[in-house]
């Protein structure tokens, strides 16, 4: 394998090193795939246990009534939006740090979408009646509520999905057809060559192809920013201290992007080593991304301190005392958590050395999904549970079914993105051979 | 009777080469095959605009239009007041529509996309090569039987590595 790696990446290279990836299993994926089929089990589970149970065994306790099922949801979300910033919005800007790790980010994204919509499912406790989100009327002729920002949730939600499912699926092609291309077993060679949609390389297919891909980043840059503000209107619109701010949108999207590079970090570690991908993710992709990580840092700080100084500005004793009840109150340790994981973790990637140190970077990406996840428990669980009324406060404690799901739901994610990446092109073989210099005879 | 005849090579430049050299010569029916988008090529061949940016907007209207429609019609068929708001507000409404525009938009250029490159292109399939995919360019031309000659002096002269003919 070492003298592989030091042979000079050229056309035929990149298209039989992705080649080999989605070649049979190896034992250490197989290691990794059972596992998380298993956690998937515990997940379900623990789902048809609450389902005939009801809601009673989530830890739902009066006043809190959005828990760890929309914490994950929120968090999923938010992971799902640096694959769009990936693979749409530093398209649109041509940074070519993203070439190698965009496929992975985007698959990153539809998969956690999937694991994201699940969510609000499992939170109504009578999941069949989900379908009263979607648009039809009821016996009564009366439609759904436009006003809500439920339903425009679903509107955002189910349209990131398709949106980035089309765009994972276009982005895909030419590199399928260049596997179809090099696989000899005939079952496979007739799935590649259905999925490859007949893609030919023509300089025709190119032209349509090049301003289709264009036209999808320009119309899923507003799509990922418009996402996580919808879902940040789920809190904002209501009056509740420490939901009520307009600075939610922004905030939300910031975090969102923060918490999805961490993931991609996270992801692309395992995957660069397994598959001996080092000259393809090298370490310059790693540090463009551990840039885009302080800046979402420093800008995810800053709402936290704004959101401190407004509750305080506002003059609305219900919203200082929200905000002192959060860095002291029994929640204090989730809060901290938080604030050190995703403001003063970050701090160390401001040295070259660390934004380079594969090590280094996996477990600063790990803390910081960790933080991100607390953030939005903290955001949920502390705002309900000191609202308005002292007679009506209460304390909300995560219940063993909720974390059976929550683990169920990372195993789910994990699952998918192991199937992607045995299956599917991981590297976009069309775009790395785009930076790569063109063949000449005169040089 | 149509023929095509396609020329294989290794080199960017020897390709931009025939290609000029083919235009020269009048042949305007041809296909270069690339394992990547070049503009390059792209420039030398010098194609109209792709129409795919009209199935983008026209879908992203449609998807504008359906939203307002939506919202707007089903609010006022049952007039009730929800959130001491009017039944028809248009600032909230604006998340459908926003919504609908992109999803509207975004399907309808796959669509354009799999009508123009994949259906209506029409590339004789026995002239691909599976090479392209990997790392050879091609350029295929389909002339009148007679010109088959010229053609592969054309690409011969420019360095093609291999020369194959179909029936095109």
């Amino acid at each position: 394998m070492s003298q592989m790696q030091q042979r000079p990446l050229t056309y035929a290279r990149v298209t039989e090193d992705v080649v080999r990836m989605v070649d049979k299993p190896s034992k250490k994926w197989w290691a990794l795939f059972l596992p998380t089929v298993a956690l998937v089990g515990l997940g379900v589970t623990c789902f048809f246990y609450q389902v005939a149970e009801g809601l009673g065994v989530a830890g739902y306790r009066h006043p809190v009534f959005w828990g760890v099922y929309i914490t994950d949801f929120v968090f999923w979300v938010g992971i799902a939006h640096s694959g769009t910033l990936i693979s749409a919005i530093l398209y649109l800007f041509r940074a070519r740090f993203r070439m190698s790790i965009y496929r992975i980010a985007e698959a990153m994204t539809v998969f956690a979408v999937l694991t994201a919509g699940l969510f609000p499912i499992i939170h109504l406790g009578r999941p069949w009646n989900f379908l009263w989100l979607i648009p039809y009327p009821n016996s009564r002729e009366l439609w759904i509520n436009f006003k809500s920002p439920l339903v425009w949730d679903v509107f955002a939600v189910g349209t990131y999905l398709t949106v980035s499912s089309v765009f994972f699926v276009v982005g895909m092609i030419p590199d399928i057809a260049a596997i179809r291309d090099k696989v000899k077993e005939t079952p496979r060679k007739i799935i590649y060559s259905i999925l490859s949609f007949g893609w030919k390389g023509s300089n025709k297919e190119w032209l349509h192809y090049t301003r289709a891909y264009l036209y999808f980043a320009a119309l899923a840059t507003p799509l990922v920013l418009s996402v996580h503000s919808v879902v940040s209107w789920d809190f904002a619109m209501g009056n509740v201290p420490g939901w009520h701010t307009t600075i939610f949108p922004p905030y939300f999207v910031a975090g969102a992007i923060f918490s999805g590079l961490a993931m991609v970090i996270t992801l692309t570690i395992p995957i660069r080593k397994i598959f001996h991908l080092e000259d393809y993710i090298t370490l310059d992709n790693y540090d463009g991304m551990a840039k885009l990580i302080i800046l979402t840092s420093c800008i995810v700080g800053y709402a936290y301190a704004a959101e401190f100084f407004m509750a305080w500005y506002s003059g609305s004793p219900y919203e200082w005392g929200q905000f002192v009840y959060r860095a002291t109150g029994e929640y204090a340790l989730f809060y901290w958590t938080m604030v050190i994981c995703n403001c003063v973790v970050p701090i160390v990637l401001w040295w070259e050395k660390v934004r380079k140190n594969i090590k280094a970077l996996f477990v600063i990406s790990i803390l910081i999904n960790i933080g991100m996840w607390f953030e939005r428990f903290n955001i949920i669980v502390i705002s309900l549970s000191r609202d308005f009324e002292p007679g009506a406060w209460g304390i909300y404690k995560i219940s063993f079914v909720e974390a059976g799901i929550t683990i169920g739901s990372f195993a789910w994610f994990f699952m998918f993105f192991l199937l992607f990446v045995k299956t599917l092109p991981a590297v976009s073989i069309a775009e790395m051979k785009e930076i790569l210099p063109v063949p000449k005879k005169g040089g | 009777m149509d023929q095509g005849v396609v020329g294989i090579y290794s080199y960017q430049d020897s390709v931009l080469s025939a290609v000029e050299k083919l235009k020269e010569a009048g042949y305007r029916n041809m296909r270069v095959f690339s394992p990547f988008p070049d503009h390059e090529i792209e420039a030398a061949v010098d194609l109209p605009e792709s129409p795919v940016r009209f199935f983008t907007l026209f879908g992203g209207l449609l998807g504008a239009t359906c939203g307002i429609g939506f919202t707007v019609l089903t609010s006022s068929s049952w007039p009730i007041a929800v959130s001491a708001k009017p039944i028809v507000s248009i600032i909230p409404y604006m998340v459908i529509v926003f919504e609908l525009t992109v999803l509207f938009g975004a399907l309808s250029t796959f669509l354009g996309l799999i009508v123009n490159s994949l259906i209506r292109q029409r590339t004789p399939v026995r002239l691909y090569d599976e090479r392209f995919s990997d790392d050879k360019f091609g350029v295929a031309v389909i002339c009148e039987k007679e010109n088959i000659g010229a053609v592969e002096a054309i690409l011969n002269s420019t360095g093609a590595e291999e020369i194959k003919f179909d029936e095109a």
